[in-house]
């Protein structure tokens, strides 16, 4: 058979560990996620008891420098810009700790719970199907709060841009909070108190005896959960991630556009979740106002992405 | 098991033999030609004349690569023709001669995704074993990977091809179409070496390239050089932006996009391989870079030369024998093309 061209050669790794600027030269870190375009780290901020998430975006030896510079320090600023707004405006997302866009880092709140693809998995593992899943089933609710949560964080005039079930969390532990909560966003939900704000963070810290955090469990729970434990999962607060693709926008055009993309994250990652996926929509229409005509423009880029003419 | 394959869903008109030895072996191509549809700069090509030249080289191409692949007809097991995606008329015409050979040779028909083709014959050469594909050609640009017995779309183009894109750039820029625009394109960006400002639109998983083309089209106006110098475009030096600069900005810029979009794919998916395929996946810069990439996630990538990145016969044939293995045929009444055929309509039976 003929030979394959195995490309230019690809160069040996030489680096997989990154020196990372300071100040975390000497920081205890633990690499959680090597996503696209930054590394992600567990490690303590402030206090050796403040756990948090130190994301850095080493620079992408594949993009021309001049590129790749201009497209780092953009995102990374409108990233934090958009997080910031996001707190302010009541959407749940981590808290911005620190930040230095020149050198490409930024240090986020820890979250603690799982990705909602990993929760997802976790009730696939546990004996859960997409298929035909019964009315009662607490996956529903979880699907609801996914549509909120877009529909929130669109409502303030941001769209998220990369859209997909590892960029969702779901919140758990003590401070999670329990049970569902129907309907639309309320004034007391939004008005709830911040959690970790990073003074009260730094308080927690200092005045807490509280063990060392660095033993935490890996994100994606790997053993497959029993079922009770699997519902329990499926219960928390929806956190949003990841706003590294985020633009401050109010059109339709954009809002469906992320809808379009987490609809096919959500199919290519959770195939048989097509009627599931349904109720992220339809929460999403009625979470605000604007909504129901996102979800009408949403019909036509599905038509454009899926069914585009040969000849462009 | 020995398969024919025809292709001819755009401008090129692939016929290959390819055999199958036995399950643990690796296919063999017996004969691989094709012949391509010439335009002068400029221009591009129509569905009906594009159909036309199919037509006048489709009998011949058989005849040489049954002969150079030196078989009887009684060894060829089934004649496989692409079904779509792809410009009716040249699909049509190709299919046409796929039927006839059928009921000639009295052979089962399999008809074939031409995305499918493209991914199963990159596996088959490069031998990546389960990777995230990048199928970037004159009318598509896909980010697949496999699950379920389907071919999943985790990310696309959100307007135009990528091909389609550099073709159209090629053409303001009036570079000849022969061998392949994009080819032209990715010689000349090897002159250049000012980069300039084009739009960068990602969306996740997906991109978009018609802000590119508007871009250039304003640049490609600015260096003519017919324009009095004080209106030339420059660079930051007062040097004057040429072309090779444009073919080398572009380049930059959207195979960034591309190696950006497949590298959040692998994030999202947990893969390290990646296999590129389609006509685009022949440029050797778009190759270097995404080597770059996966070097830094300790992954490789995995591509072929033009032989089997552009569209042929070959790959056809190959992906059509697998299926005609698990057992299915297209009946004489269903042999029909399809323009839109989307790489996840197909049950991938032949993997795990
Ligand atoms: N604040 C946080 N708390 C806990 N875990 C987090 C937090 N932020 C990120 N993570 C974990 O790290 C992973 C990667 O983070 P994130 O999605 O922000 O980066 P990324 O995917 O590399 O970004 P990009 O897509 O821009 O390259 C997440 O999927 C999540 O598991
Ligand atoms: N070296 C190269 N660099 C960049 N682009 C190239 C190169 N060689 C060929 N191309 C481009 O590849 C495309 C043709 O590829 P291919 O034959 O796979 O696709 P197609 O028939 O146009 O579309 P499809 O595969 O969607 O049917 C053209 O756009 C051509 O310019
Ligand atoms: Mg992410
Ligand atoms: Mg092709």
């Amino acid at each position: 058979m003929a030979t394959a061209t195995d490309t230019p050669a690809t160069p040996p790794p030489q680096h997989t560990i990154h020196i990372l600027p300071a100040p975390f030269t000497h920081s205890p870190l633990t690499l959680l996620a090597q996503g696209a375009e930054a590394l992600v780290y567990r490690t303590v901020f402030l206090t050796p008891h403040t756990p948090c998430v130190l994301k850095y975006r080493p620079p992408k030896p594949y993009r021309h420098p001049i590129l790749d510079k201009r497209l780092t320090k953009a995102r990374l600023l409108a990233e934090a810009r958009v997080l910031v707004k996001c707190r302010k405006d009541g959407v749940t997302v981590p808290a911005v700790l620190g930040l230095d866009a020149e050198n490409g880092w930024m240090v986020l709140e820890w979250v603690e719970g799982g990705s909602v693809r990993g929760v997802l998995d976790g009730w696939v593992a546990g004996g859960g199907r997409f298929e035909g899943v019964e009315a009662g089933n607490g996956v529903w609710g979880l699907m609801r709060r996914i549509g909120r949560a877009v529909g929130r964080v669109h409502d303030i005039g941001v769209c998220h841009g990369d859209l997909t079930t590892s960029n969702l969390m779901v919140r758990t532990g003590a401070s999670a909070v329990r049970g569902e909560s129907e309907g639309p966003q309320t004034q007391t939900q939004m008005q709830r108190p911040k959690r970790l704000t990073p003074s009260a963070l730094r308080e927690a810290a200092m005045t807490s005896d509280a063990p060392p955090v660095f033993e935490l469990p890996p994100e994606e729970p790997p053993p497959p959960p029993s079922k009770a434990q699997s519902t329990s999962d499926l219960e928390g607060d929806i956190v949003l991630i990841d706003f590294g693709l985020a633009t401050q926008t109010v059109q339709d055009e954009d809002r469906a556009v992320d809808l379009y993309v987490l609809e096919r994250a959500f199919a290519a990652t959770h195939p048989g979740a097509e009627a599931l996926f349904q109720e992220v929509l339809r929460s999403y229409g009625e979470s605000y106002k604007g909504g129901r005509s996102v979800l009408r423009k949403l019909e036509d880029v599905r038509l454009r992405g899926r069914k585009r003419s040969m000849l462009g | 098991m020995i398969a024919l394959g025809l292709e001819g869903s755009a401008n090129k008109i692939g016929i290959g033999l390819i055999s199958h030895p036995s399950a643990n072996e690796p296919p063999i191509v017996l004969s691989n030609l094709r012949h391509t549809y010439p335009t002068p700069p400029g221009e591009g090509f129509l569905p009906k004349d594009t159909a036309i030249h199919h037509r006048a080289w489709v009998v011949r191409l058989i005849k040489q690569a049954v002969r150079q692949a030196g078989v009887k007809i009684e060894d060829i097991d089934c004649i496989c023709y692409t079904k779509g995606p792809g410009m009716g008329a040249p699909l049509q015409s190709v299919a046409l001669a796929a039927r006839t050979l059928s009921l000639l040779w009295g052979k089962p028909l399999v008809g074939v995704n031409h995305c499918v083709g493209h991914i199963e014959m990159g596996r088959a050469i490069t031998h990546a074993s389960n990777p995230v594909v990048l199928y970037v050609s004159g009318g598509n640009t896909q980010v697949i990977a496999y699950s379920a017995q389907r071919y999943r779309i985790f990310g696309e183009t959100l307007d135009i091809a990528i091909g389609n894109c550099i073709d159209r750039f090629a053409r303001t820029l009036m570079i000849p179409n022969d061998p392949f625009p994009g080819y032209n394109v990715e010689q000349l960006a090897k002159k250049g070496k000012n980069l300039v400002d084009m739009p960068y639109a990602v969306k996740g998983m997906d991109a978009s390239f018609s802000g590119i083309l508007a871009a250039a089209d304003l640049l490609a106006a600015q260096i003519d050089e017919n324009l009095p110098l004080e209106k030339r475009l420059k660079t930051e030096d007062g040097e004057l932006v040429t072309k090779a600069d444009l073919c080398f900005s572009l380049q930059e810029t959207i195979y960034a996009m591309l190696v950006e979009i497949t590298e959040r794919a692998m994030a999202h998916v947990g893969s390290t391989q990646v296999l590129v395929v389609g006509g685009v996946g022949s440029n050797k810069r778009l190759q270097q870079m995404m080597g770059l990439m996966a070097r830094d996630r300790r992954g490789s990538v995995f591509a072929t030369d033009e032989r089997f990145c552009i569209d042929n016969g070959i790959m056809i044939a190959h992906a059509g024998l697998l299926e005609f293995k698990t057992g299915v045929t297209t009946k004489l009444e269903d042999s029909t093309c399809t323009q839109r055929f989307r790489t996840d309509e197909v049950f991938v039976g032949w993997r795990d």
